[in-house]
């Protein structure tokens, strides 16, 4: 019969005519999620290594940080309630703010170890929130660089102007209540000479305060809140302003004074003659002069190299620790029997 | 979509509950898309072109006996005459508008849908807080920044997807439709937007049809047209239409101005596509038009030359724009559970505040009497000249603004960056999904479908799958099998493996060559019995079945060119798959249906053409379930011809035939049944001349009765359709999917719960049960198939008390471990039939169903209404949590997949209707299962650790904030800046989290499969609950207990600024939870390395660029810090310091507790995929010998 013909043209009637638009997704390693990729996994060794390499990373330096700490001679001299009349508060207040009550404090301090120069003169406050919400905004960064922008005030109150209505310049909380501390140092008879030049950072100086910005109409308002300035120097050189419009982050805070050039000697003793000025008695502030050597780690902070020690210890520890679990329940990794269908087939 | 997608099931409900209450799968089919098209009438009279029209009308489906048209409410359209159309309703023109915007609305629109959203709310409630200058924390640009960028991002995807449409509007709207001018009487050139109700168009062959039209005329005498409504309904089947013989002979063109055209009342626009109601007054008289009489915009003109219509509904008015609508908007799980984190986390959020107010206010009493001078606070102005308060009113005062100031400030607790971060993802993963090879089905050229772009995640978290059985699990594409002819079987055909040349026949027609397009195998032994002429018993009946089955049916042979010009291939169009399967099987055998027109058939009986005569056809019903049609063939008889379901035809076949015969066909019908075929009887009569002319008479008067003809044509057809000789019965495969029992037992390893729901009678449904391995021989089936509530009462309590028992059997471990059901019971299986179910759901009995079906493993349901599966499905939604899948392609699976929590629509033989509905669209059953196993377990655990990761990375930024503010007198200050502090969750972290959420993988393709319990992980909620969000916060407030304190006391009495400990401690946090990020990743592709390292990097460049500005008070405080040792020794410290517990609780978790995926990494990663198989196996054996 028409056997091969019938197969054949049944076959033909089956098979479609390839389709011109297929619809099927090109092929492609990333469309199929087949990238190729590395797959880690804590094995047992990675879980060692990685806390030994930490140990062996955090001892060192917490060990170097410690020594550089302890290298760092501090003198700390809290003068607030020595240098000050009266026993209340209001008391002292008062006397704080008497402009005729002489505010000059003599003090002594003993240098414990040798100190090589530089010596970083700081002044601490305690409990002076310069990070307060309507501290930190009360100023203005245009009129600061701007000598067309003396007028611009906004954002100072509550220092815009003057009572007259001339604005101030620097305007703002921030400026208005410039330290005004000062001390002078002599060991014996020789005085120590303070060197206040470049305490500030140097792209404050260049870009954030005008060199052809002049104060006007500071400290004239009917409240004196700290220092006033010499309207015939430029911003971009009132170093202790500029120190100071960089607000602290924390409520204890130091802020350069200065720096003393030459090296003091153990046991020698240093007359510091403060002019105490600054009125923090009306919220219980502390105040402290500091004279500290540096190290590359900055000031005498033990914390660090604890906090190192302390972490690369533990890291030594648990790197101990695993090692003890690996071996006293040993896992071979990926054994299916592990599965939980297949360790508890009754149920889970 | 859900408002219309249910319309439409309603309206197939009843015909559902026909089909499966009918277990006559020919006629069901048919009468299933009898509604879609009502073409299949093509009943034959001595007269047919006159008869013809009443009668189609008269057996449209829906016809209008029950809906009188009322006069109010319809639409008149003038034919011909579009200003005069109904005055009293403005008709739109014929232009689209898909897009949802213009130019001018885009904004306030698009704008007050994203605000919809609640949490939009919150951060817009902020923003406005914000600028109120007493609260104001943030600039301005910068507190409004965030909200700023997630509304652009959504408006520009908006705005794109809606220029597309825009385009396409464009583009649809100007196609070019000839219209008819009144004035000239020829058709012009106009652009489809024009066109307006009323007017007469013309379309020509494989042309567009541009609006809803009621036919006027076509080419063909008859007035018939065929369509294809690909693009409507997805059926890919021509559908037959009609111009009414009024209209016909005097078409409107040259030849016949339109000035005396009739009038058309039809129905108000409306969804239904299947449906449609009017009358056309034409010269006085009154004919009724129906579904049958429209084509729909949408749909194209096949195998016609022209037609002439008459438009009636336009624009947004038609019936394909009425039904287009979005997808259904459902919510992931894991977003709901996310609600409620989030409200945890508003809960902390309001802690911090209350703590920070609190604290405010104690320390504003404290010092109340400070305050006055201390030069950092001063509460007095005294720039004015007068004294007075500066920005402070009171204690009271002060801690309310403190309050709602750190809202502002610690808003981020409620990440705003996750809600868009988590539509990327999910865009992401579709775009992973839709482009998977593996998703992709050859046989219709589809694609996976991503319809709901919202329930990603739900993919990795079902419990329970409700599949539909036909279309689903099936092909739906039915083969002959067996024969059963006067209670002889014939199987041959069934077993013979050799494909038997003999049963081609080949139709030479002169030169031509005539073959069907599908052969059937055939058994030899019937083959031979046919061609022997002698004239047995056996013969004659045998011819006569073949006969039968190639006449009473209502297919189409098409004859289709082939690449071999001189061979043609007749191609049966029809609308059910068993019709076009019995018709392919007579023409094996011989019988080859070769021509259909309006009033007789061509047959090709073995050789010979002869012509038939068709004088009348009854269709389907869901009283009779079976059909009839009645012929008079070249010898001058007139033959009834009845198939339908055995139940239907054994009540009306003739009492004197041998009881024996009878007995055999039904031991043969069982036996077919139990394979799992679909079974039907076939019958005939012969008619004398005088039952023929009464049933004309009868017949006659039915059709051209007013009221409620259907009924009277169904009481003529009962009338005749009695003492049958039953000829034989056949049995149809209806083919499992590919892949159907391999994906089922996968699903069950998955410890998903396989729950099938079919219109098919118990027996097919148990047979396919078994044949798809849904079922096994160790089952114990529990069978409820009752007629009372009493009955089902005492069925479901039995069943309780016998599921007790097997519980307190003790389990047996080894076919637990096979079957990994894990269960500790005996398998049970639970079938019951929509006539129980009647009585058991929305009853009291409820309860007890879902105790005795949970307990079992695998329930069937059969004879179930459409309404009655979405019954079952929210009989698990609610009560219980977990989540259900529903998985379907028919419209009588609508309702169930807009049920479930996930509904899944096939894209095969049925209409698009379940796909329309559906939240994903794929070609396959056997797809659900990389679906599931795959991408569901990828986006689940994606999605997870994204929604946790996010909340611990805000988290930790909010802690850092909130401990600084204790050490500024609770004042809001942050020492972060406020741009890095907007810019923190939107630029510094965003982009890790969001390539981890789309491309990360725990675990290869080839183990998820492999291991199809590893699925379970997702239905435990392992990866997102509330232990792991509490331990995620734990982690989170140490880290922010480390990167504060650290730097805290490394900086404490020292001469730091507040921007450049800001700076250090940004930078710390952003590396840090990039790190944390880093350690939990599973695969690092460089896509991932680019953006973890990249991320950290961009932070560096914006950090440095915000202290190059010099009007901020942090300006080049980054360059300062950075030169000091001990900025790198903080950095570093903070790193280490805040990853040890997490990374060593991860280590020690993995190692000691591994969970199956933490060991599946394992295998993953050190190949041992061949091994750990050989292993399990070796087990298995050995527990055997135990």
């Amino acid at each position: 019969m028409n056997n091969s013909a019938a197969s054949t043209s049944s076959g033909s009637g089956d098979v479609p005519a390839p389709r011109r638009n297929s619809n099927r997704p090109k092929y492609s390693r990333f469309t199929q999620q087949e990238l190729p990729a590395c797959k880690p996994i804590l094995t047992p060794r990675w879980v060692i290594t990685v806390f030994t390499l930490i140990g062996v990373i955090f001892v060192p330096i917490g060990v170097a940080a410690l020594m550089a700490s302890n290298k760092v001679v501090e003198i700390v001299y809290r003068y607030d309630a020595v240098c000050i009349h009266g026993n209340t508060k209001d008391e002292k207040v008062a006397y704080i703010q008497n402009a005729n009550t002489s505010k000059t404090c003599i003090i002594t301090l003993t240098v414990p170890k040798d100190m090589d120069q530089p010596i970083y003169v700081y002044y601490q406050l305690d409990n002076f929130y310069q990070n307060h919400r309507r501290y930190v905004k009360s100023r203005n960064d245009a009129q600061l660089k701007d000598s067309d922008k003396a007028n611009d005030t906004s954002g100072c109150d509550p220092e815009k102007t003057t009572p007259d209505g001339s604005p101030i310049l620097p305007c703002g909380l921030i400026a208005w209540s410039l330290f005004n501390d000062t001390y002078s140092f002599s060991i014996g008879n020789q005085n120590l000479t303070v060197n206040k030049v470049g305490i500030s950072w140097k792209s404050d100086r260049d870009h954030k305060f005008g060199d052809n910005v002049f104060p006007r109409n500071f400290q004239n308002g009917t409240m004196k809140g700290g220092a006033s300035l010499n309207e015939s120097i430029p911003l971009s050189q009132q170093e202790d302003l500029i120190v100071w419009m960089r607000t602290a982050a924390l409520p204890t805070f130091r802020k350069p004074y200065g720096k003393i050039e030459q090296n003091l000697r153990v046991n020698e003793t240093i007359t510091v003659i403060i002019q105490n000025y600054y009125n923090t008695y009306s919220f219980s502030g502390k105040k402290k002069l500091v004279l500290s050597t540096s190290s590359w780690l900055g000031g005498k902070n033990d914390f660090t190299g604890i906090a190192y020690l302390t972490i690369g210890g533990l890291c030594f520890f648990l790197a101990t620790a695993f090692t003890v679990v690996y071996l006293v329940k040993p896992r071979k990794l990926g054994d299916p029997s592990y599965l939980s269908w297949n360790r508890n087939p009754s149920g889970h | 979509m859900a408002g219309d997608g249910l319309t439409i099931s309603r309206e197939e409900e009843e015909e559902e509950e026909e089909r499966s209450l009918a277990p006559l799968p020919s006629s069901g089919r048919h009468h299933r898309r009898k509604s879609s098209a009502s073409a299949a009438s093509r009943d034959g009279f001595p007269n047919p072109a006159h008869v013809r029209h009443l009668s189609r009308t008269e057996t449209e489906r829906l016809a209008s006996s029950q809906r009188e048209l009322a006069d109010s409410n319809s639409r008149i359209v003038f034919i011909g005459d579009p200003g005069g159309s109904d005055p009293r309703f403005e008709t739109p023109r014929n232009s689209i508008r898909t897009a949802k915007y213009s130019p001018i609305t885009f904004l306030p629109r698009n704008l007050f849908e994203q605000f919809r959203r609640l949490s939009y709310i919150y951060f817009l409630a902020i923003v406005i807080l914000n600028q109120l200058p007493q609260l104001a924390v943030f600039g301005r640009g910068a507190s409004a920044l965030p909200l700023a960028f997630v509304l652009l991002v959504t408006a520009v995807k908006d705005a794109y997807e809606d220029w597309r449409r825009h385009r396409s509007d464009r583009i649809e709207n100007n196609r070019a439709a000839s219209v008819l001018d009144p004035q000239s009487g020829r058709f012009l050139s106009k652009r489809w937007k024009e066109v307006r109700v009323g007017e007469v168009l013309k379309v020509l062959a494989n042309e567009s049809i541009p609006c809803d039209m009621v036919l006027l005329a076509t080419s063909d005498p008859t007035g018939v047209a065929y369509i294809q409504t690909i693009n409507l309904d997805g059926e890919s089947n021509l559908k037959t239409r009609y111009a009414k013989q009024e209209t016909m002979s005097r078409p409107p063109g040259e030849d016949h101005p339109v000035d005396s055209a009739g009038v058309i009342r039809c129905e108000q626009p409306n969804r239904n596509i299947y449906g449609f109601l009017g009358n056309m007054e034409v010269d006085g008289k009154r004919v009724s038009l129906g579904p049958a009489n429209i084509i729909l915009r949408g749909c194209e003109l096949k195998n016609t030359a022209w037609v002439i219509g008459v438009a009636v509904y336009t624009g947004s008015e038609t019936k394909v724009m009425l039904n287009s609508s979005g997808a259904p908007s459902k919510r992931s799980r894991l977003e709901t559970r996310m609600n409620r984190e989030t409200l945890l986390l508003s809960a902390i959020l309001i802690a911090l505040c209350s703590v920070v107010a609190i604290c405010n206010g104690i320390w504003l009493g404290n010092h109340s009497d400070d305050l006055e001078l201390a030069q950092f606070f001063r509460k007095r102005d005294y720039s004015d000249g007068d004294d007075k308060k500066y920005n402070y009113s009171g204690i009271g005062t002060q801690v309310f603004f403190a309050f709602l100031m750190s809202v502002i400030v610690f808003q981020i607790m409620i990440p705003i960056s996750l809600y868009i971060s988590m539509e990327l993802v999910r865009l992401g993963q579709a775009y992973f999904m839709v482009r998977d090879a593996n998703l992709y089905d050859e046989s219709s050229n589809s694609r996976f479908q991503c319809r709901a772009l919202n329930i990603n995640e739900d993919l990795g978290q079902i419990k329970y799958v409700f599949s539909d059985k036909t279309g689903t699990l099936t092909e739906n594409k039915m083969e002959f099998q067996c024969a059963s002819i006067r209670g002889v079987d014939y199987s041959g055909g069934r077993v013979s493996s050799r494909d038997n040349g003999e049963a081609h026949y080949i139709l030479a027609a002169g030169k031509q060559i005539l073959k069907p397009k599908m052969s059937v195998k055939t058994d030899p032994e019937l083959v031979r019995l046919l061609k022997n002429k002698g004239d047995t018993e056996q013969g004659k009946r045998a011819r006569e079945f073949f006969l039968a089955l190639a006449c009473c049916n209502t297919i189409v042979p098409l004859v289709v060119d082939t690449s071999d010009p001189k061979q043609k291939l007749i191609d049966y169009q029809g609308e059910s798959p068993d019709e076009q399967a019995l018709a392919y099987a007579a023409a094996s055998y011989g019988f080859v249906l070769i021509e259909r027109t309006s009033g007789h058939i061509i047959i090709d009986v073995l050789g010979n053409r002869q012509r038939y005569d068709v004088l009348g056809l009854h269709e389907f019903d869901s009283d009779r379930k079976r059909m009839s049609v009645i012929v008079c063939g070249p010898d001058k008889t007139i033959n009834l011809f009845v198939k339908g379901a055995d139940n239907s035809m054994f009540g009306i076949i003739q009492n004197k035939v041998d009881l024996s015969m009878i007995d055999a066909t039904k031991a043969n019908l069982h036996a077919y049944s139990s394979l799992g075929l679909r079974t039907l009887v076939v019958g005939m009569r012969e008619l004398s001349r005088k039952e023929f002319e009464e049933w004309q008479s009868a017949y006659e008067n039915a059709n051209t009765s007013l009221m409620g003809r259907g009924k009277l044509l169904r009481a003529v057809a009962s009338n005749v359709e009695r003492e049958l000789h039953i000829l034989g019965a056949s049995g149809i495969e209806d083919k499992l999917q590919e892949g159907v029992p391999e994906a089922i037992e996968s699903m069950r390893q998955a410890g998903i719960k396989v729950w099938v729901l079919t219109g098919d009678k118990q027996e097919t449904a148990i047979s396919i049960g078994f044949s798809c391995k849904l079922l096994t021989e160790a089952m114990t089936q529990i069978v409820i198939n009752c007629n009372s509530e009493e009955s089902c009462r005492n069925k479901l309590q039995d069943a309780v008390a016998m599921y007790r028992k097997f519980a307190v059997i003790s389990p047996d471990p080894f076919e637990n471990a096979l079957t990994g059901t894990g269960s500790t019971k005996v398998s049970m299986a639970l079938i019951i039939d929509g006539i129980s179910l009647v009585y058991i759901l929305k009853t009291k009995l409820e309860e007890e169903l879902f105790k005795v079906a949970t307990a079992c493993d695998v329930v069937l349901c059969c004879r179930v209404a459409p309404l009655q599966k979405a019954g079952i499905v929210s009989l698990i939604k609610s009560r219980t949590d977990d989540m259900t899948l529903a998985i379907g392609d028919g419209a009588n699976d609508v309702s169930m997949i807009q049920t479930a929590d996930v509904g899944i629509g096939i894209s095969g033989q049925e209409g698009r209707q379940a796909v329309m509905a559906s939240d994903f669209a794929m070609g396959q059953f056997r797809f659900l299962v990389p679906l599931l196993l795959v991408h569901g377990h990828w986006n689940y655990q994606r999605m997870a650790y994204m929604i946790l990761y996010n909340f611990y990375r805000n988290a930790v930024f909010v802690f850092i904030l909130f401990w600084y503010v204790l050490y500024t007198a609770y004042t809001l200050t942050t020492a972060i800046t406020e741009w890095s502090t907007v810019l923190y969750s939107i630029v510094y972290t965003a982009l890790p989290t969001i390539v981890v959420g789309v491309l990360d993988k725990d675990l290869s393709r080839k183990t998820l499969m492999k291991y199809p319990q590893l699925y379970r992980s997702g239905q435990r909620d392992e990866r997102y609950n509330l232990k792991l969000f509490t331990l995620t916060m734990m982690d989170a407030v140490w880290q922010s207990v480390a990167t504060f304190y650290i730097p805290y006391l490394a900086y404490r009495q020292s001469t730091v600024d507040v921007s450049s400990l800001g700076d250090l401690w940004i930078l710390a946090v952003v590396i840090l939870v990039n790190i944390h990020l880093a350690t939990d990743v599973f695969r690092w592709y460089w896509i991932t390395h680019v953006a973890v390292w990249g991320c950290i990097g961009a932070t560096l460049i914006c950090v440095i660029i915000i202290d190059c500005i010099w009007t901020l008070p942090g300006y080049w405080a980054i360059f300062k810090i950075m030169g000091t040792g001990l900025f790198w020794l903080c950095l570093l410290g903070v790193i280490v310091a805040g990853m040890l517990p997490h990374f060593s609780v991860k280590a020690l978790k993995e190692y000691l507790m591994p969970s199956d995926i933490q060991i599946a990494r394992e295998m993953d990663k050190f190949r041992r995929i061949n091994a750990a198989t050989m292993e399990i196996q070796m087990n298995r054996f050995s527990m055997l010998q135990l």
